[in-house]
């Protein structure tokens, strides 16, 4: 479990988070949700010590990241998995070589065992035939993938994904969020992505934070966020003329 | 003076938590090939056509019947040794290699590649940094070794094939009163200002932050701060040690 408590953060005089507490179950897909510059990646980069929020906790089962030791901190670090928006892969090395550098650097294990890990993973997110390929020579949905078999390789115990749909067309969109929440459940982790894309909400949101001007102003699952009674969250969900309309029949 | 502290923390950040000894040794040769071998072209032809115009340009000065042609021989050597070579070919390479640096480093940082480094606890300074540092300290004096013989190289063959001088006259003045302590001198001014070059364009690039727009500046800044930075280096050197 991962719990956030009274975090604030501040850039340039401006106002990003204010307050913001929540915890992020483990075994379920926790999704923060919000508009755009709300301040969800903001958050998202305190969650794992990209930022240094000037006030609050964060707590990962119990131990608190931002008070703690450099060694703590870094064990902490290398339970964590990350998906970056862009894929965030190196473009210096292939497919196989990025998934394999976590386990390159921080891993005890033997050659075979690593090469080993690396083409599991890989399988496990259906690229077994593109590890010789440079990033720059796969399409976007399959840098996404790479991302994932690289954040997985190192069996995290926390999952973030930053909007993990991003430029994605919609089947591989939903065969991303899938494949995240099928690692969640399979692994047990705590899964943390930040989106605003609502087919995500809808269909794997096990627990939803919803941030609105840099405040959590709701907060619940995908069974109840359509009947949420919070004005900024209605505008949010239902932005789409087809989806007020929708609910207007229900 | 802001910039100045946050890289002095930065110099300091790449020695803290360092990654395993093994780590470096590959990355280490990756960026002596990178710097050095892929930098020899260059420097080959400045330091060539330097050598080559500055022996004639200062046989076209010594007019004089006293002063003996064998001189420009000697001016030639210690122009190389205490100018040319270290200085010159540092200010091209870092013109080359800084920019490369810069941009590469801009790079990750705006693909959020060095938040991916830095999320897994590995120290993204030390990792991406230190061995360009390295690499940078032990291949600029070998290409600056590289750029002494071709400039005096340049030098002979710009004035004795063209009748200027004869090898005897060029030679004695190359044998004429050397000082062993001026190579030593070159290759100091070698590492420091690898060491200027590596770590002022590791620091602009890697705290690049916005788009491409951004990491272009970053290499502009690389290179026009790692120049000025050589120049300041090269007098306080020339102080110091002569």
């Amino acid at each position: 479990m991962i719990e956030v408590n009274n975090v604030n953060k501040t850039f340039r005089d401006k106002k990003i988070l204010t307050d913001v507490s929540m915890s992020f179950v483990k075994g379920k897909t926790n999704l923060i949700i919000g508009a755009s510059g709300t301040g969800k990646s903001v958050l998202l980069k305190c969650i794992v010590g990209l930022v240094k929020p000037e006030t609050g906790t964060i707590k990962y089962d119990g131990r608190d990241f931002l008070t703690a030791d450099s060694e703590v901190q870094k064990d902490i670090r290398r339970e964590m998995g990350m998906l970056f928006q862009g894929g965030a892969l190196f473009d210096f090395k292939t497919v196989h070589e990025n998934v394999m550098f976590p386990l390159h650097m921080l891993s005890e294990m033997g050659k075979s065992e690593k090469m080993d890990r690396v083409a599991f993973c890989l399988q496990r997110v259906g690229l077994d035939k593109v590890g010789n390929l440079f990033p720059s020579q796969i399409s976007g949905g399959m840098q996404k993938r790479v991302g994932i078999a690289r954040a997985i390789v190192m069996n995290p115990q926390y999952l973030f994904c930053d909007e993990p749909n991003s430029g994605l067309d919609p089947q591989t969109a939903i065969k991303i969020d899938d494949l995240i929440q099928e690692i969640t459940h399979e692994y047990n982790t705590t899964t943390v992505i930040v989106t605003h894309d609502m087919n995500s909400v809808v269909s794997i949101g096990e627990y939803i934070a919803f941030i609105y001007q840099g405040m959590k102003v709701w907060e619940g699952d995908k069974d109840n966020i359509l009947q949420t009674e919070s004005k900024p969250l209605q505008d949010f969900i239902f932005a789409n003329k087809l989806i007020r309309d929708r609910k207007a029949m229900m | 003076m802001n910039s100045i502290g946050q890289y002095c923390l930065f110099i300091f950040s790449m020695f803290r938590q360092r990654e395993k000894f093994r780590v470096y040794v590959g990355l280490v040769f990756d960026e002596c090939i990178l710097i050095g071998v892929d930098s020899v072209y260059v420097v080959a032809i400045v330091s060539t056509f330097i050598g080559a115009v500055s022996a004639i340009q200062t046989a076209y000065n010594l007019t004089s019947p006293l002063v003996p042609l064998s001189t420009v021989g000697n001016i030639v050597r210690d122009f190389t040794i205490l100018e040319n070579a270290p200085t010159f070919t540092c200010l091209v390479l870092a013109g080359k290699v800084g920019s490369s640096i810069a941009g590469g480093l801009g790079t990750m940082r705006i693909t959020e590649q060095i938040d991916a480094i830095d999320v897994m606890g590995i120290n993204s300074a030390s990792y991406l940094v230190l061995p360009k540092l390295l690499a940078a300290m032990i291949v600029f004096p070998m290409l600056v070794i590289i750029s002494g013989f071709l400039s005096i190289a340049g030098g002979y063959f710009a004035t004795v094939y063209t009748g200027i001088l004869t090898h005897y006259d060029f030679v004695t003045g190359l044998r004429d009163t050397f000082v062993v302590y001026n190579v030593f001198f070159a290759l100091i001014k070698a590492v420091v200002f690898a060491f200027l070059i590596a770590s002022i364009s590791s620091y602009q690039g890697f705290f690049t932050k916005g788009g491409a727009l951004e990491v272009g500046k970053s290499s502009t800044n690389a290179v026009t701060n790692s120049c000025i930075a050589i120049l300041a280096a090269d007098y306080i050197i020339a102080k110091l040690l002569l």
